[in-house]
């Protein structure tokens, strides 16, 4: 019996990645927020399939018929290939950032204004 | 095996499978993927096309096509295209065309084309996925291939370290939007356990407006209004723009307009049972009256070309908002829907072409002086008229289209934007008229700055190349069909789009 308790983790986790996206200055910390970000909602996407005591839902060698909903690992799986590419994207934008301006702080990266 | 019946998934498969073979092409010559991409462009012109003329022929019925086999189509990958889905289809077919052969000459002196070329043909293809399918998991796909593929164009000037800035914060937030719809996609499927659009709608519509499907809308409107930079969300949009190269800010246009239809298709489709109040409706008009004057009065004060109209871009986007947003408010009446709800989205869809056109045009038209003088800044370029003839009168037409000057159809648009939203708020029509007018006073600056006065020696500005010349000249050709033939448009595309968007789709069907 576990209740609630993936989703209050779930909440836990999307909030802190979003402040620390939000409130830090250095932009390696905003990526981690954002896979922060990432995270929870993977986990809130696999809560969302499982069932208690379900087995893999592999329907040739299934012991019962009892199993967690696949379609959610799918999705999961997606996400994190997705997310893979946009982390891998976003800290090499960082590493051309740091080449130009000599600085991952937020406060020097602001060339574009107004 | 009937070929027609396979035109929808041609029209996402062909660029995705084209933009990896793109750069095997680079290898053969230098040229090589320009003429090849451009060859996708036009053939997915064409399938666009085709398939417009077989949804305009079923009427408000849309077509399913189901990956795979034609069974159990709630639960298979779907493609689900009404009116207003191939009306999108159209407006990126057109304008991914004319980027791409405006694109030949303005990334000639780069490396990297093949490159180019791939991302190019990956927004059309997130375009296209976002507006052709039937299912909440794939609208989170396509609006990521979107995204990246945008980023990755937004820091194409790798010399440059302004493009890296704008490429990572439009990264970071479309990033996490994407991430909130996921978990909106998340929120239905907990519910009802599927993730086609039309099943979901049939879910939200059985039961009563619970929290969890507010929840999922707030999420929802936030994050396309993010993608089709309305004012509260649009912190990242000029720069994105202005550092975007040449052609592809216009190719921006388009593809953030996906946003603005996933947004309505939000509002229409998934909501339309429980949205029987005002409310919704004043929120979508709140951010079209927002991002409207905002943004006209932020372009007011640019200095840089490409920036000025990123802020109109956004202050545009406004004049859709409240159009639609018009429409969605006075959903739970039907008498004043019929009144002039209906003309409200006509006249806000209707803008949304308009939109792509006029501004897509001032964007190359922008790229081209870039392309010459060398800079953005309007205070250092003066007297192009004298050497750039071309130039000067597709931004002329341009400027006209966009401050909505009686013939040209950027007025068709608003007239009827002003004239519905006059009898729901007398005071919203006003400000929309005020922000005309503004529009004209801060085009009439850069027309004034860019081209007028005495020739500016120090630089050779001659006409620009030929392939920017065409693909502006597309873009000029269908502005002035629409400014000459307003009422026969408004028929053929846009009356079926505004009708599609308020009949909802099906739960299952086929070809």
């Amino acid at each position: 019996m576990i209740g609630n308790a993936p989703y209050i983790v779930v909440g836990f986790i999307i909030f802190l990645g979003l402040y620390t996206a939000i409130f830090k200055r250095n932009l390696i910390k905003i990526v981690m927020g954002i896979t922060l970000v990432e995270s929870g909602v993977n986990l809130f996407l696999i809560t969302l399939g499982y069932r208690t005591g379900g087995g893999a839902p592999i329907f040739t060698q299934a012991t019962n018929m009892h199993m967690v909903l696949p379609t959610p690992q799918a999705l999961t799986l997606t996400s994190i290939v997705i997310g893979v590419a946009t982390t891998a994207l976003m800290l090499s934008f960082i590493v051309m950032i740091y080449k130009h301006y000599k600085s991952i702080d937020a406060k020097d990266v602001r060339r574009l204004k107004g | 095996m009937n070929f027609t019946e396979h035109i929808p998934i041609l029209v996402i498969a062909l660029p995705l499978f084209a933009a990896f073979l793109t750069p095997l092409m680079g290898k053969i010559s230098r040229k090589a993927p320009r003429y090849f991409a451009t060859a996708v462009f036009v053939i997915v012109a064409f399938l666009v096309v085709l398939l417009a003329n077989m949804v305009y022929s079923r009427g408000t019925e849309p077509i399913i096509y189901t990956l795979g086999s034609q069974n159990d189509t709630i639960f298979r990958i779907v493609l689900e295209i009404d009116a207003f889905s191939i009306f999108m289809a159209l407006i990126m077919a057109i304008v991914s065309l004319a980027v791409s052969i405006y694109s030949w000459a303005f990334v000639d002196k780069y490396s990297g084309q093949d490159k180019f070329y791939t991302l190019l043909l990956l927004v059309a293809v997130g375009s296209y996925g976002m507006v052709l399918t039937g299912d909440m998991f794939n609208l989170f796909v396509f609006f990521e291939i979107s995204s990246i593929a945008l980023c990755g164009l937004v820091a194409f000037r790798t010399e440059r370290g302004e493009s890296f800035e704008a490429a990572f914060k439009y990264m970071a937030y479309s990033t996490i939007s994407g991430l909130l719809l996921l978990f909106a996609v998340g929120i239905f499927y907990s519910q009802y356990g599927v993730l086609n659009i039309a099943k979901i709608a049939e879910g939200v519509g059985s039961g009563p407006f619970n929290e969890l499907n507010k929840i999922a809308l707030g999420l929802l409107v936030t994050v396309f209004a993010l993608k089709a930079g309305s004012v509260p969300f649009h912190m990242t949009t000029p720069d994105a723009y202005s550092e975007a190269p040449g052609g592809v800010a216009a190719l921006y246009v388009a593809a953030s307009q996906a946003g603005l239809y996933a947004l309505f298709r939000t509002c229409f489709t998934i909501y339309r049972p429980v949205i029987t109040t005002e409310t919704i409706g004043w929120v979508v008009i709140i951010l079209g009256v927002l991002s409207m004057f905002v943004g006209v009065t932020m372009a007011l004060v640019q200095k840089d070309i490409k920036r000025l109209m990123a802020y109109h871009a956004i202050s545009q986007t406004g004049y859709m908002l409240l159009g639609v947003g018009v429409g969605i408010a006075v959903l739970g009446n039907p008498a004043a829907l019929d009144a002039y709800g209906k003309m409200a989205m006509e006249g806000g869809i209707f803008h949304i072409i308009n939109h792509a056109m006029y501004k897509g045009l001032l964007f190359l038209t922008a790229a081209a002086i870039f392309y010459r003088v060398g800079t953005r800044n309007l205070n250092e370029m003066r007297g192009l008229a004298h050497t750039m003839k071309f130039t000067t009168i597709f931004f002329m037409i341009g400027a006209l289209s966009i401050a909505g000057i009686p013939p040209m159809n950027g007025f068709s648009s608003k007239l009827m934007i002003y004239e519905s939203v006059y009898q729901f708020s007398p005071i919203l029509s006003a400000i929309a008229m005020l922000v005309s007018v503004l529009t004209l006073a801060s085009f009439v600056k850069v027309f004034y700055s860019a081209f007028m006065g005495p020739k500016n020696e120090k630089v050779d500005a001659k006409e620009v190349p030929m392939s920017m010349l065409v693909g502006m000249a597309i873009l000029t050709g269908v502005i002035i069909v629409f400014s000459l033939f307003p009422g026969l448009v408004v028929d053929t595309i846009i009356k079926p789009a505004v009708e599609a968007l308020l009949h909802g789709w099906p739960i299952a069907g086929g070809m």
